[in-house]
This record gives C-alpha cells, sequence and structure tokens, in this order.
C-alpha cells in the first residue's frame, strides 16, 4: 500500500511531520484521550487526537446531536489596559469598532504589510481594559511576536498576556448549548445566562468564559476553563452523551460549514482578497489605518484576478488539497490568459456523501472546473459554500 | 495495538493474502494499514480476470484522509474481486481480514508466498516503524 504521506486535512503550517507521536505538547486531556482509545496525531508540535475510532461517526454525531473536541492546543490571549482597543483597531483587517456590546465576537485576519495574512482569529470584547484573543496553535509563536513588536512600535497601553493556564474544549452540535449548560452550575443563574448568550457572543460564567462559537457550522458553546477543571468537564459531558471527537472530524465539519483553515486556505503568501475572506475586511471607516490596508487597496484598484470558491465532485473521488484545477473549456476560451488554480482544502463530505473542497481560481471560473484528480482532470460543480449549516445540506445534489 | 492474524502472510507495503483451500489467494490490507487510512469512503478493486505482475497497483482505496494503492503481493489472475466495498468502503474498517478483503488471485507461482513476511516479521516491522 502507497499511502500519501501528509494527511491532507492538515494545514501546511501544522502538517504533520511524521514524527512519532508523544514528543510533542501535551494538552490537559491527553491522558483521559488515550484511555478513550483515541489515535493521535503531531498538529502543530502537539500531540492531538484525530479520532477515537471512526471520524465519519463522529462528524455525524456533531451534526445531529453533540460532540466535543478537545482545542486547548488553540493560543488564548488576553490584551489587557485602556490601549487594548486602538491597538486591535490597527492590528486587525476586520474592525474592533463594530465590537460594542460586552461579550460580542468577531472573526478577523492579522495582516502583514504586504497584505499576506498572518493569521485568522476571533477577538472577543469583553469590556474597554480586556478583549480576549484565541490564535492558531502553529502560529502561537509568530503570533505572539508580532503582536508584542506591533505594541512596543505603537506605544500601546496594554498587556499581552498568554493563558496556557486555560483549556479549551469546543462542544458543537444542535444539542451542545443544552448539555453544557446543564453542567455550568448548581443555583441557575450562569446556566440561564448562558443559554442566553446570542450567536458569536461570550460571557464569564465563574471562571469559566463561554462562548457561542465554534467551528463546525452547528450551534453550541466553546469553553475556556482552567487546565485542572478540564477533566471532570470532558467526564461529565461525556456522561452526558457527548461524543468526544478528533480534529479529523473537526476538520470534514468545518469544511462542509465552509470555513477557512490557516496553513490550508489561506498563508503569508495569500491575502484575504482572493482567498475568499473580503467580507472579514473592513474598509469602512476609510480613516481606519490598519496593518496591510494600503496593500490590499492596492489590490483592488489593479483588480484581483483569483478568487476563493466552493467545489462539489460529480463523479467517485476525493478532492484534495494542492490539487490543480483548470478552466472550463467555455471559461477558457473566454479567459486564455488565466493561470491554473488550486485546491486549498477538499474531503469527502460525510453529509453530502460526495467530495468538497474550497479551491482558488481564476475568475474567470463559472458553472464548472477540470480538477486534477490522481492523473484523471474530473469536472466539479463551482458553488458558493457552506455546503452544510446546522444539519441541512445547501447544495442540490 | 494492531491486530496481526498468526495463519496470514504479509507484504512490506502492509497487504495481508490468505492461501484458500481451493489454491487460491485472498488479498486485503492489514489492520494497521486501515486505522492509519482512517475511514475509507471508495474502494476500487480489479476486474476478474486481470492478469497482476508482482507489485502491481491492482486497488485503490480512499479514505477522508488519503488516497492509496494497494499492490498485489504475488503474480496472478484475479478470480473474484469484493464489489460489495463499493457500497460499503466502511467494511474494510470494520472487518479487514474478513469481509473486507479486496480481491482473490490464482498465483502464477504456488510457492510465490513464501516470499512474504509471516505475522511474526511484519509485527517486528510495524513495531520498528513506530506503529
Amino acid at each position: 500500500m502507497g499511502m500519501v504521506p501528509v494527511p491532507p486535512f492538515f494545514g501546511l503550517a501544522e502538517a504533520p511531520t511524521g514524527k512519532v507521536t508523544g514528543m510533542g505538547r501535551k494538552t490537559p486531556l491527553y491522558d483521559l484521550h488515550l484511555a478513550s482509545g483515541a489515535r493521535t496525531v503531531d498538529f502543530g508540535g502537539w500531540d492531538m487526537p484525530v479520532n477515537y475510532g471512526s471520524q465519519i461517526e463522529e462528524h455525524h454525531r456533531v451534526r445531529r446531536d453533540a460532540g466535543m473536541f478537545d482545542v486547548s492546543h488553540m493560543c488564548v490571549v488576553d490584551l489587557r489596559g485602556p490601549g487594548a482597543r486602538p491597538f486591535l483597531a490597527r492590528l486587525l483587517a476586520n474592525d474592533v469598532g463594530k465590537l460594542r456590546a460586552a461579550g460580542k465576537a468577531l472573526y478577523s485576519c492579522m495582516l502583514a504589510e504586504d497584505g499576506g495574512i498572518l493569521d485568522d482569529l476571533i477577538v472577543y470584547f469583553m469590556d474597554e481594559a480586556w478583549f480576549r484573543v484565541v490564535v492558531n496553535a502553529g502560529t502561537r509563536d509568530k503570533d505572539l511576536a508580532w503582536m508584542r513588536a506591533r505594541a512596543a512600535e505603537w506605544h500601546a497601553a496594554v498587556d499581552i498576556i498568554e493563558r496556557s493556564d486555560l483549556a479549551v474544549v469546543a462542544v458543537q452540535g444542535p444539542q451542545a448549548r443544552a448539555r453544557v449548560a446543564d453542567l455550568l452550575d448548581a443555583d441557575g443563574a450562569d446556566r440561564a445566562a448562558a443559554l442566553a448568550l446570542e450567536p458569536f457572543a461570550a460571557r464569564e460564567c465563574g471562571a469559566w468564559f463561554v462562548a457561542r462559537t465554534g467551528y463546525t457550522g452547528e450551534d453550541g458553546f466553546e469553553v475556556m476553563l482552567p487546565a485542572a477543571e478540564a477533566e471532570p468537564f470532558w467526564q461529565a459531558l461525556a456522561a452526558a452523551g457527548v461524543a468526544p471527537c478528533g480534529l479529523g472530524a473537526r476538520d470534514t465539519l468545518r469544511l462542509e460549514a465552509g470555513m477557512s483553515l490557516y496553513g490550508s486556505d489561506m498563508d503569508e503568501s495569500r491575502h484575504p482578497l482572493e482567498s475568499g475572506l473580503a467580507w472579514t475586511v473592513a474598509f469602512d471607516p476609510p480613516e481606519r489605518d490598519f496593518v496591510g490596508r494600503r496593500a490590499l487597496e492596492a489590490h483592488r484598484a489593479t483588480g484581483v484576478p483569483m478568487k476563493s470558491v466552493g467545489l462539489v465532485l460529480e463523479d467517485r473521488g476525493v478532492l484534495r488539497g494542492h490539487q490543480k484545477v483548470r478552466l472550463s473549456e467555455t471559461d477558457a476560451a473566454a479567459a486564455p490568459d488565466a493561470v491554473e488554480g488550486e485546491v486549498t482544502s477538499g474531503t469527502f463530505s460525510p453529509t453530502l456523501q460526495r467530495s468538497i473542497a474550497l479551491a482558488r481560481v481564476p475568475r474567470a471560473a463559472t458553472g464548472s472546473v477540470l480538477v486534477d484528480v490522481r492523473g484523471k482532470w474530473l469536472p466539479a460543480r463551482v458553488v458558493k459554500p457552506p455546503f452544510v449549516r446546522h444539519g441541512r445540506p445547501l447544495i442540490d445534489l | 495495538m494492531s491486530q496481526i492474524p498468526a495463519d496470514l502472510k504479509y507484504a512490506k507495503s502492509h497487504e495481508w493474502t490468505r492461501l484458500l483451500p481451493d489454491g487460491t489467494v485472498e488479498i486485503g490490507i492489514t489492520d494497521h494499514a486501515q486505522a492509519a487510512l482512517g475511514d475509507l469512503v471508495f474502494v476500487d478493486v480489479p476486474e476478474v480476470g486481470r492478469t497482476l505482475a508482482a507489485g502491481e497497483g491492482c486497488a485503490v482505496v480512499e479514505s477522508v484522509k488519503a488516497a492509496s494503492d494497494v499492490y498485489a503481493p504475488i503474480a496472478g489472475t484475479v478470480v473474484a474481486s469484493n464489489t460489495a466495498l463499493g457500497s460499503a468502503p466502511e467494511l474494510v474498517n470494520q472487518d479487514c481480514y474478513g469481509q473486507g478483503w479486496m480481491l482473490r488471485l490464482r498465483p502464477e507461482s504456488p510457492t510465490a508466498l513464501d516470499a512474504l513476511l509471516d505475522a511474526g516479521s511484519y509485527g517486528a516491522q510495524l513495531a520498528a516503524s513506530g506503529g
């Protein structure tokens, strides 16, 4: 058997090194994962569960009921001080000026001066002296160094505090919020408040931080809690019928939901306007001078030749990252100078029972494209992600 | 820990072979291989009558994670292939040494299996590679 060496669901930045796991950093739940039969992989320097048996079953549990993911490898950073808001307004391509109600969250790219994407992240506005940011595991050191250097350069009145004392558990699925809420407290106040959270909002529940966010296209919570409390929380969720799920299911779920993965669908060599992330760049107000703004405005002025689209493969086979994409004959005739595109992430969709992908293709691509799948140019339909949301297919098959 | 039945012979590339009473040889992929691939979503098996050289690609398995060729551990002619895998690729994950078999060959040489690994040697190979 000749196996493809790198499981394609890992972004380039977080590609497994091929080294034997057991050597990397471990989350507070690592021993519990092993005891639960997890198969682990090296992920951005961390030994993480990829599945606990069947990735597809875990995927379906999240779409239909509730699943939980240990995402403690992700990096929680608290920005504290009166300078936090102006600092983030300059640091991020999306505008924290949109965050007015305490607890609201915003998805954003953090760009280099040339517009390249350093990372994608979520920022939660808790109060004027406290914003919480969650960045990717594989970019942790780079991001922290970048933030600290910019804070020093801009003389920002902000402390940048890495919260490696916290574990992070994502509980996702139609039954997820109810299962978490039942575990929150005895008197019911936190429970009621957590259940009242709007989508993309967070609140503190004692020492816990509960956010109605996620990376699956389902409703649910992401819970940040003291590391020592992670194991009992995980076990209580398991006892309540929440299925442990690995990073494998997390990848198929996020791809069905049309969500980008850093290192695959974007990286430092790509800017948001060619990565399906133009919606996350706030050009208004025009006076907000964020890092990368001038580069993006130049791209806008000259036109962006590539775009990110969703693909559905009509044939048998699986679309995978780095497969080449060509325009259909009709589109190619109209755009003879178009360059080749590429699948940025692809997988088999357990919900649709078809292969789906995100791809960066020439702007001229319309109804369908051709993808080089193991030496054959197969037609794939161009669609607008998401493919699946809240358990329901959004693509006609 | 991977299951490695003692009555089978193995290729270094993670295929197993079983000598059947009629002299034909059943072939599939090992427990280690199916676990490393993860959930299979497509399995393409060869047509009956096809002649295979030892080491030739004879089937394709595609999982949520990766695509992989399955190589014929010995030379021979395909006498049967497990078409049930077309609609139920998960049989390979659930029962790789039984219902997840992929093809049966009539070997070109009756002694071809002698060159393959026994369970102990295959297990030692997995242990040496950290599997």
